[in-house]
């Protein structure tokens, strides 16, 4: 019997507890168990990913209930590439971060490490489940680690804005708590599967349905942060300490997207959607004006770690937009786009990481001279950001590409003219940074400039080869990207 | 008319929850203070758990729990029929609820207690101005 | 934002009404949602796991999965309430009362140190004599409440109850010790390490039972495959797994309530407050 998808989400929640009780022997043996542990599910993780590719969907009956009376684990090609990078960006940040760790939180590290891993348990568990009500208790468990870990940040405002950000999550969670009610009193089920065969028999003009549906996807929606109901990312992710940041930032809202892509595709059906709904024009509006207000409100950030943050309710954007296109190209674009932002995104905050660690202020006027003193760091932020802009041979563009190419065949040029001034303005962003940060470094202390020597002050080898594997990962997403559209993605659409 | 009165009679369970939920879901978005926005949370949340249990209910069902003889010898004398018995699936789901909402309101309350050790206030607007000032 | 906040009340509840429409009446037995899943729990659930108490059964063994993540989720508030309110820092302030003359010490300087003896013994700053009536009286009522509580765990399979129910009643035993004595009392009986410990390995055994059906030969919680370990009363095996899963919550529930109450009364200071 094939334990893989049991295992990938077992291995981080039994090790977020043996963590926890470890630390009262060594406090440095929580560490090493919460990376095993993540390792672990990495490798599961790519097991089940080969299983999938070989022999089709992968399903597991937990308790061994068959479906709808228990709960199953489905993992098809969707679901396990999106399992491959939340255990792999996991499992690197974590290498990434014990020295940030190690001087943001010194007394509470061991806390910290068993919070990740629930939150990892959490992610995890949300992309593999095959069953509503699942993932409801899931999303609350990567929201109640998120709301803890983010109030470990900055003193004062890092509390405030986990409190905003767990009233706003409540009501989201809430709503999609609400929206499964509505479905499961019309179908009387639980599983996905099984829900949607109901669904298929229930008359399309169904008000309950239509009920469940828009609750379900409002709720979604604001556990992403689209471009009305973001309020609260900016500061939360920005407040947070830069061992969280760095996981949240890249995958809480890209998994969020793949939730909203699963109730659509896998729950209520592309016909239910597209067809029956007229809400199709409407969303796509709303994605052309999360991207525009993203990209606009990012350029007048002083600081780099804001103008990140509004640059993710941006990326959001697209993937919403995409989404609803109503097309195979559009939706394989969106789903391309959660593999590729979540690796951009992952590989621009390491290299924040790495600023804040060695210059401890990211706002604008604290950068200047990084390109002379740590040119690694700065080598990755460049590739990030252009593949951030959409330049060919990395990763950002192919899901532009196919985005743009969605959005003519529906004939939303304004979705394609949204896509477009966002790289203007995203080119503009990450130029004005790196003409700042090309800078000699201001006067030192004794006032005269030593030209002859530029001092090295470089972040350590830990957090610099997590960055060097993304950057890589960028590329080779890029260049790579038919293959995985061809192999992984459209077999899923069909 | 009488077509409206019907179709109060027969959903009214839902209605009155809905209205509770919108009380505290206007003071989780309305109200100045933290902790009262934190009370509106619960009404919000309770509100859900009230409706979920309320699908549960069937006409001339009782409890979920089986009664008679089931001594464990393997043999049931009577058979057990569905409408006896109300659906125990809301009742499992709730508790997982009431679970979660017992953990969030716990985290929240522990995030009020640091704010206020840190601003001596929970009203919204005096906590802007002590942001603003810095 | 109070203007806001009444159209989103609006939308909403206009939305959630709407929807109510064509919904099933109240109580209606013939609705989706007291058919499908509900009518095969009703009718197979005592024969498959011979345990009478629907709910239970299908909260730990049908459900047991979402059960599990459950327990997590009270570990981490419990976890949460301890990163975000723990002081470690010393007190600068600290009282003692010298036991033969009954004279109070206000000790300023952090320095001085006096250690907690037969002659001295530490006080609290919001300290006042408690009540001889209180103190007698819940030192007689709490062991008949922790038995309850172990009841209650112990006997959820048949009756209303189970490991939240049982966990949290032991948990407000100990508070009610804290409430009615003081904080230190209960801190000195049940220290941060006990609970903490507590806490992880509740969660810890339910995991455990999980992973020792795989290892068995089965699906993760199959408790049906955990029958050769267990020499007497195979038929109900699945009933014992539950006992044993339910036993795991009960412990990290209890657990977790004594350390989110402790922390938040006395502002993670842990020997101040009531």
């Amino acid at each position: 019997m094939n334990h893989m998808p049991a295992i990938l989400v077992l291995a981080p929640l039994s090790g977020a507890f043996f963590s926890g009780l470890a630390a009262w022997i060594k406090p440095s043996f929580s560490y090493y168990i919460a990376l095993a542990a993540t390792l672990l599910s990495g490798v599961a993780a790519t097991c089940v990913l080969g299983d999938v590719m070989a022999a089709g969907t992968v399903q597991y009956r937990m308790a061994g209930w068959a479906p709808p009376m228990g709960i199953e684990l489905r993992i098809d090609s969707l679901n396990a590439m999106v399992l491959v990078l939340i255990s792999a960006i996991a499992f690197l940040n974590l290498v990434a971060s014990v020295r940030s760790v190690d001087r943001e939180i010194p007394d509470r590290a061991p806390s910290f490490y068993v919070m990740y891993q629930l939150f990892v348990v959490g992610l995890l568990g949300v992309t593999a489940t095959g069953d509503l009500f699942n993932l409801y208790v899931l999303i609350e468990i990567t929201s109640l680690t998120s709301y803890t870990m983010i109030a470990l940040g900055e003193e004062g405002r890092s509390h405030l804005a986990a409190l905003n950000y767990i009233f706003i999550g409540v009501i989201g969670a809430s709503f999609y708590l609400l929206g499964v009610g509505y479905l499961y009193i019309t179908t009387g089920s639980l599983n996905m599967q099984d829900v949607a065969v109901i669904l298929k028999q229930i008359p399309g003009s169904s008000s309950a349905v239509l009920t469940a549906f828009v609750l379900c996807i409002l709720g979604v929606w604001i556990k992403m942060a689209l471009f009305p109901l973001h309020v609260w990312l900016p500061n939360a992710y920005a407040f947070a300490p830069v061992g969280f940041a760095r996981v949240v930032a890249p995958l809480m809202t890209k998994v969020m997207v793949y939730v909203m892509v699963r109730l659509m595709i896998t729950v209520f059906g592309l016909d239910y959607v597209f067809n029956t709904l007229h809400l199709a024009d409407i969303v796509v509006w709303l994605g052309v004006i999360a991207i525009l207000a993203g990209a606009f409100m990012a350029l007048f950030q002083t600081d780099l770690r804001k103008m990140l943050t509004y640059i993710i309710v941006c990326e959001i954007g697209y993937m919403v937009g995409g989404a609803w296109l109503g097309n195979t190209l559009g939706m394989a674009g969106a789903i391309l786009h959660i593999l590729n932002d979540a690796l951009m995104t992952f590989a621009l905050f390491l290299a924040l990481g790495n600023i804040v660690y060695v210059r401890k202020q990211v706002a604008f006027s604290n950068l200047q001279g990084l390109f002379a003193t740590m040119p690694w760091t700065m080598a990755g932020l460049v590739l990030a950001a252009l593949s951030i802009i959409g330049v060919p041979p990395t990763c950002g563009f192919f899901s532009k590409w196919y985005l743009v190419l969605g959005a003519f065949e529906a004939g939303a040029y304004h979705f394609a003219a949204a896509l477009i001034i966002s790289s203007l303005v995203c080119a503009v962003l990450f130029f004005k940074v790196f003409e700042i940060c090309f800078f000699e470094p201001m006067a030192t202390s004794h006032g005269h400039h030593d030209y002859g020597g530029v001092v090295m002050t470089e972040a350590p080898v830990s957090m610099l080869v997590p960055l060097g594997l993304v950057s890589t990962a960028i590329v080779a997403a890029g260049v790579y990207a038919g293959t995985i559209v061809n192999t992984l993605i459209l077999p899923f659409l069909q | 008319m009488t077509e409206l009165v019907g179709l109060i009679v027969a959903k009214y369970n839902f209605w009155l929850y809905i209205i509770l939920m919108m009380i505290g879901l206007y003071a989780m978005i309305a109200k100045n203070n933290l902790m009262k926005k934190l009370v509106g949370m619960n009404i919000f949340q309770t509100a859900i758990i009230l409706f979920y249990v309320s699908i549960g209910y069937k006409h001339g069902a009782t409890l979920p729990i089986i009664q008679g003889d089931h001594g464990g010898h393997g043999t049931h004398g009577a058979v057990i029929h569905a409408a006896e018995y109300i659906n125990p699936l809301p009742h499992v789901l709730m508790l997982t609820a009431i679970v979660v909402s017992v953990a969030t309101f716990g985290v929240a309350m522990a995030l009020c207690v640091r704010v206020y050790r840190r601003y001596q206030t929970l009203e919204e607007d005096e906590l802007r101005i002590r942001l603003s000032e810095k | 934002m109070k203007f806001l906040g009444f159209v989103i009340v609006c939308l909403t509840g206009g939305l959630l009404l709407y929807g109510t429409m064509d919904l099933p009446d109240w109580g209606d037995p013939a609705s989706p949602a007291s058919t499908h899943l509900s009518d095969y729990y009703i009718e197979h659930i005592l024969e498959e796991t011979r345990v009478p108490n629907l709910v239970t059964a299908v909260l730990a063994d049908y459900r047991g999965y979402d059960t599990m993540f459950e327990t997590a989720v009270v570990f981490c508030a419990g976890l949460a309430c301890f990163l975000l309110l723990r002081d470690f820092r010393p007190k600068k302030d600290r009282y003692f009362r010298h036991i033969p003359t009954g004279v109070m010490l206000h000790v300023k300087n952090p320095e001085i140190r006096i250690i907690p003896g037969n002659e001295f013994e530490h006080m609290d700053r919001e300290w006042v004599p408690s009540d001889r009536i209180i103190k007698t009286v819940c030192r007689i009522l709490i062991p008949f409440i922790q038995i309850y509580a172990l009841y209650v765990v112990a006997h959820g399979d048949f009756s209303p109850g189970g490991g939240f129910q049982g966990g949290v009643i032991f948990g407000s035993s100990l508070i009610l010790m804290a409430i009615s004595y003081n904080l230190k009392t209960l801190m000195k009986r049940v220290t941060e390490k006990f609970l903490s410990i507590f806490a992880a390995t509740g969660v810890l055994i339910y995991v455990g039972l999980g992973v020792l059906a795989m290892i068995m030969g089965g699906r993760f919680l199959d408790y049906g495959m955990l029958a050769p370990l267990v020499p007497w009363d195979p038929g109900h095996i699945r009933a014992l797994g539950m006992l044993g899963v339910e036993i795991g919550v009960g412990i990290a529930v209890m657990a977790v309530m004594v350390i989110i109450y402790v922390n938040i009364v006395s502002e993670g200071r842990h020997d101040e407050g009531l």
